[in-house]
């Protein structure tokens, strides 16, 4: 027994979601991170609780919030159907939106680590050596800070991979649409197809010790070049 | 050229307060305590600190004024930070080519080739960074600066993050910029050896503002600065080289005030030569001193014999016009009577050359 067709498109749903999610949030969680990291604004902390919020908050919490903004009668979600659209739960953009939220604090914080630890010295010296602000972040702070977009990109994917809270909440189970694959093992569970249950989760399971195995790896030959 | 700065900066802990004229030639060191303010000044000059109200005028070039400023990156300065700043994420080849590939080719007026010949660094081209010794990376990182071509080559600090044995390493390194290439240098330190080797002219700092300004020549002996209670408060003395003693493998070099006798070196009769006396290795005696080893003996007048300490004063002298310094204990200044006006010989017991 191996994969059917159901569970092939929770996976490529799933895969979708956490590649769409972890490239929305290296473009967002950069400059937020630069910004994080440079800022001498005395309520900063403000932003990074803000951001680390759904390290400790449940994610029923989020996607309920989620659930309440997005839907028909709620700021986002009405305006969606003002403008002739239809409202972001149950659909993918949803998910999306819900996983940028979700995955945040994973993206951000190893950016803003890896920018804080270049700090403002290799950047003064590519200043005095001509290179404007742009070619500064390109050459000097884009090299410098690989390991820690490796460990953000990883680490942003792998937890939207294993999300279900939120997806629960905003994205039902929709197949085709929002069935992701850990929803897909809980309604295998529920229906005691265990043996198909099987399959996702130790699926995810190598999945996700595979990735983090990478990480560290990589992130411990970078360190010797590095130091 | 000249560069004229004028900066107002307040800080919690500390303002610099300061307008300045420095010749744009030849080497200009600013010489002060920490916390003088030198540093801020120097990155102010760069563009590193933004001072809104600060003024920064570059021969007929305007870096900034009240309305105006041009950001580092476009400033034609060349800049070596305290610590190398290698990028460690590139060998030392592609850091020394960073600042050179970003300078157009008509302006490029240093060759690579002559920044790593000047620093003698050939051999470390294809080396990580991390693999460097403090003197190499503190080198590499001249070199870096001078590829770009800089106007002005900015120095803040570059050997007191080194330990003695790398800074005797650069000092010849540094030593030969000044007559190799035609670039006006502003040199930040605290150690008065370093400025007095180096610097034509000295900008003395002293809580973010200028004391002094003039030759250094003049400045490490004015009574009115604390240069001459520095323990290694020292005169420099210009010499001519005027002739070469091959029996006794010594050279003897004329100042206004006699004849200093070093041991012989590779120079040309006639080359000016500046020589560094230190304060402490400069005696005093009554009478022409007989049956001494010291053969560097002039006769000089006493200008001022300072208090420093219970213990120790400072004798401020002149021989042929040129000033030097001696410090001796207070009670030989007391049994000796030593006051201005009197005539005293001096006795060098040893002195450098500055090339």
């Amino acid at each position: 027994m191996s994969l059917n067709d159901a569970d092939l498109s929770a996976l490529i749903i799933t895969l979708q979601l956490a590649g769409l999610t972890t490239l929305i949030l290296l473009l967002l969680g950069t400059p937020l991170a630069l910004w994080l990291a440079s800022t001498r604004w005395r309520f900063k902390f403000l932003i990074e609780a803000v951001v680390a919020l759904p390290l400790v908050l449940p994610p029923t919490v989020l996607g309920f919030y989620l659930l309440i903004t997005l839907g028909p009668h709620g700021p986002v979600g009405g305006f969606m159907e003002w403008m002739g659209g239809r409202s972001l739960v149950f659909t993918f953009t949803g998910l999306v939106i819900g996983s940028v939220f979700y995955s945040m604090p994973f993206v951000v914080q190893p950016l803003q680590n890896a920018f804080t630890a270049i700090g403002h010295r290799p950047l003064e010296v590519a200043a005095t050596l001509r290179a404007g602000p742009l070619d500064r972040f390109l050459t000097v702070t884009l090299p410098m800070a690989r390991s820690g977009f490796l460990t953000a990109a990883v680490l942003g994917f792998a937890h939207t991979v294993g999300e279900f809270g939120v997806v629960l909440m905003i994205g039902g189970s929709i197949p085709g649409e929002t069935r992701v694959l850990s929803i897909a093992i809980y309604d295998h569970v529920e229906a005691l197809e265990y043996g198909r249950a099987h399959w996702l989760a130790g699926g995810l399971l190598i999945l996700s010790f595979v990735m983090l195995v990478v990480v560290y790896g990589l992130n411990r030959r970078f360190r010797v070049l590095q130091p | 050229m000249s560069i004229e700065t004028r900066f107002r900066i307040s800080r919690s802990d500390f303002a610099l307060d300061i307008d300045l004229a420095l010749p744009g030639r030849d080497v200009t060191a600013v010489f002060g305590p920490s916390g003088s303010g030198k540093t801020t000044f120097l990155r102010a000059v760069a563009g590193l600190e933004h001072d809104p109200d600060g003024c920064v005028k570059v021969g007929d070039m305007l870096w900034q004024d009240g309305a105006h400023f041009v950001p580092t990156h476009e400033r034609s300065i060349g800049f070596v930070f305290q610590e190398a700043s290698l990028f460690s994420h590139l060998d030392v080849r592609r850091n020394l080519e960073y600042g050179l590939r970003r300078v157009p080719e008509s302006a490029r007026k240093v060759s690579l080739d002559r920044a790593i010949e000047l620093l003698g660094i050939g051999p470390l081209l294809a080396r990580r960074t991390d693999g460097l010794s403090g003197g190499e990376r503190q080198r590499v990182a001249i070199a870096r600066a001078l590829a770009v071509s800089p106007g002005i080559l900015m120095m803040d600090e570059p050997l007191a993050a080194v330990d003695l044995g790398h800074k005797q390493e650069i000092m010849p390194y540094l030593e030969s910029l000044h007559d190799e290439l035609d670039i006006p240098v502003l040199y930040v330190s605290h150690a008065i050896d370093e400025v007095a080797s180096l610097a034509d002219t000295l900008v003395l700092l002293e809580a973010g503002r200028a004391v002094a300004c003039g030759p250094t020549r003049e400045l490490l002996t004015r009574p009115d600065l604390p240069l001459l209670h520095d323990p290694d408060a020292e005169a420099l003395v210009e010499t001519v080289v005027a002739e070469h003693d091959e029996a006794f493998h010594l050279t003897y070099l004329d100042f206004p005030g006699g004849r200093f006798a070093v041991t012989r070196h590779s120079l040309t009769v006639g080359d000016v030569v500046r020589l560094r006396v230190l304060a402490r290795d400069v005696s005093l005696t009554l009478a022409r001193p007989t049956g001494t080893t010291i053969l560097n003996v002039f006769p000089a007048t006493i200008e001022d014999v300072v208090r420093e300490d219970p213990a120790q004063v400072l004798v401020r002298l002149t021989a042929g016009g040129i000033t030097l310094l001696s410090r001796i204990t207070a009670r030989s200044a007391a049994e000796l009577e030593l006051k201005p006006g009197r005539t005293v010989y001096a006795q060098v017991k040893a002195v450098a050359l500055l090339t």
